[in-house]
């Protein structure tokens, strides 16, 4: 996982409120929102991945209409009417470049619900297990996070073809034994603590203790995870595309319009290769760096209450 | 010492079974049978049934896995009946080139990466430090092909410095020696190393940095060339161990994407073009030997640290 925060807490944070005047109690997550807040590169990553957001779903009926291919206009470079020129089928760059992203956002997203729901699940009952059931879990998670996943999941797609669901589900299948792992963690440290103790005294079943008490707390574990498996799941779906095995034709992908792009390189169509690539970046970076920043702000939350 | 060595051999033993039923299972459901490559296309379904039957193809699962285990404990990991040869020889012709890419490539990146690290941490916060870590960041989220392109794009063809795929010889002696068409592979995978490497180093440094025996080593008026030698970076290399040992794997199944773009006849490109044919005992036999590389790299990892790291063999 990335470990690209800052290592040493802010300085600020040391120093006591100045003035000596205290504000409103704060509660857990109105505190993290705004250590939050207070990280500029936290907001430049919500603004980029916002913004790639509207880009897809909506650059398409401000800009140009529904996609079509002209074989009259193939490979043209930048200009009026195609400020980002056309690919060698005459598709408009920037209009493929906003229908290809939904596939990537869709499947980052969706295989980062798929592996955090499951991770919870799973770490949440191994953890109130313990004993041989927890151990067996765990193995588990020891034996798939052993498996190289791109490996498996280039397999499969070429087995079963790639459609945008199956993409996130087998992503899914490798993405959830971290979260796995770190909510078991949780588990273990939040079971011993009073108010577990207390709601199982009151009677609570191992479902309402998991449902109410459990998952809700370790709810920061799971976000900070889930934002940097978005940014892996991106990542795959590129170089799935890249490597000609990802989503075909009626689906656009960002990874196969690099894998249409290189074979013009020594061409010089540096427009079917390069906004493609600044893409992926901006997408993978500004989610990693909302990551980073989640992680410190729900530490700072951790350690201050 | 020996007792904690017992309990991790253990474990990885059971993952290692874990993984191999894994594989097994996905082989079973992905390609339960040669029969139609050994057929070929038109076989009718009895010709299938009665191969199928007499290579044992239709026993239980559980014989089939006993069956393949023995196998693959036996150093048979499998019949490619599309090339024709035996997975094992395949990655016998092979397993130099891409060991000798990644090998070059790991060690580039530790000796880089153990001083920028430093160098990060001691003047952390400053423009230099600024300027790497943004490096870093962007690496880092860059997916590793592209990084390949920008390379190919401006030094092999703006600027025709290099070559633009690896080497295209089979002997080992005119791959080391071929500097045009490996430096640009090389290059590329110490740079996306380096991402993570110098990040790690960076930050196990400064932890290392906030000790009390650095503040001593100071105290006591130690030339600070001497903290750094022989305090900080021994103490600060102790998490590089970990990431050495779990860089294990990618000796011989980290290339792939590398070895594709290049053109680079490896493992990796093996992988490749078993894809486009899909040539599934190679697939997963690969797939099965990163997973057994991964398990052994983490193993070696936790050993090596307990030998090189007194404090945690109390455990």
């Amino acid at each position: 996982m990335t470990n690209l925060g800052s290592a040493l807490p802010p300085p600020e944070l040391a120093r006591a409120p100045e003035g000596g005047a205290i504000g409103p109690i704060q509660t857990g997550w109105r505190l993290a929102a705004r250590e939050f807040a207070q990280n500029k590169l936290a907001l430049v990553g919500l603004v980029v991945l916002v913004f790639f957001v509207l880009f897809c779903y909506l650059g398409p009926f401000v800009y140009h209409g529904p996609l079509s291919s002209n074989l009259e206009s193939t490979n043209l470079p930048p200009g009026a009417g195609h400020p980002l020129g056309t690919d060698n089928q005459g598709f408009d760059v920037l209009e493929e470049l906003m229908i290809g992203g939904r596939a990537a956002l869709e499947i980052g997203f969706l295989s980062a619900v798929i592996g955090m729901v499951w991770g919870a699940v799973w770490g949440a009952v191994s953890g109130l297990a313990g004993g041989l059931l927890d151990g067996f879990l765990m193995r588990i998670v020891d034996v798939l996070l052993s498996i190289p996943f791109l490996f498996v999941v280039l397999i499969v797609a070429v087995r079963y073809g790639a459609s945008v669901l199956g993409l996130s589900i087998i992503i899914g299948i490798f993405t959830w034994q971290v979260p796995a792992r770190l909510v078991r963690g949780e588990v273990l440290t939040l079971r011993v603590r009073d108010f577990v103790s207390a709601a199982r005294a009151a009677g609570a079943g191992w479902f309402r203790l998991t449902n109410r008490h459990l998952l809700p707390n370790s709810l920061g574990v799971i976000i900070v995870t889930a934002t940097f498996s978005v940014a892996d799941a991106i990542l795959a779906v590129a170089t799935l595309g890249f490597l000609g095995f990802g989503l075909q034709f009626p689906t656009f992908d960002w990874g196969d319009m690099l894998n249409n792009g290189i074979s013009y390189l020594q061409d010089g169509y540096w427009w079917q290769v390069y906004p493609v690539g600044i893409c992926i970046i901006a997408v993978v970076m500004a989610c990693n760096l909302l990551g980073d920043a989640l992680r410190d702000a729900l530490d700072v939350r951790l350690r201050r209450r | 010492m020996s007792a904690y060595l017992i309990r991790r051999s253990a474990t990885a033993i059971v993952v290692l079974f874990g993984v191999s039923v894994f594989i097994f299972l996905m082989l079973h459901v992905i390609y339960p049978t040669p029969a139609i490559d050994v057929l070929g296309p038109h076989a009718n379904k009895f010709s299938i049934a009665q191969w199928n039957r007499q290579h044992g193809f239709d026993d239980p699962w559980v014989v089939q896995y006993l069956r393949y285990i023995n196998q693959v404990l036996h150093g048979n990991l499998g019949y490619s009946y599309k090339l024709n040869q035996s997975v094992a020889s395949l990655f016998h012709e092979r397993w130099e080139r891409s060991a000798w890419l990644s090998g070059v490539t790991l060690v580039l990146s530790i000796v880089i990466a153990v001083p920028l690290g430093i160098y990060q941490a001691i003047r952390r916060n400053t423009l230099g430090d600024g300027i790497l870590t943004t490096g870093a960041f962007v690496t880092y989220a860059m997916p590793d092909f592209f990084l390949y392109l920008i390379a190919i794009d401006l030094l092999a063809i703006s600027f025709p410095i290099f070559s633009f795929e690896g080497p295209q010889t089979t002997s080992m002696i005119s791959i080391i020696f071929d500097f045009r068409a490996m430096t640009l592979p090389i290059v590329c995978l110490t740079l996306l190393n380096l991402a993570g490497y110098s990040r790690y180093m960076r930050s196990a440094a400064i932890d290392t940095l906030a000790q009390d025996y650095i503040k001593a080593a100071r105290a006591k008026g130690l030339p600070e060339r001497l903290v750094l030698l022989r305090h900080l970076v021994r103490n600060a290399f102790l998490p590089m161990i970990t990431l050495i040992g779990l860089s294990i794997p990618d000796l011989l199944a980290g290339n792939l994407i590398c070895e594709a773009v290049f053109n680079f006849p490896g493992l990796g490109l093996l992988f490749y073009n078993s894809l486009g044919n899909a040539d599934y005992p190679i697939l997963l036999a690969y797939t099965l030997v990163g997973a057994v590389l991964v398990v052994v790299g983490n193993f070696v990892a936790d050993i090596a640290l307990t030998v090189a790291d007194p404090r945690i063999r109390l455990v």
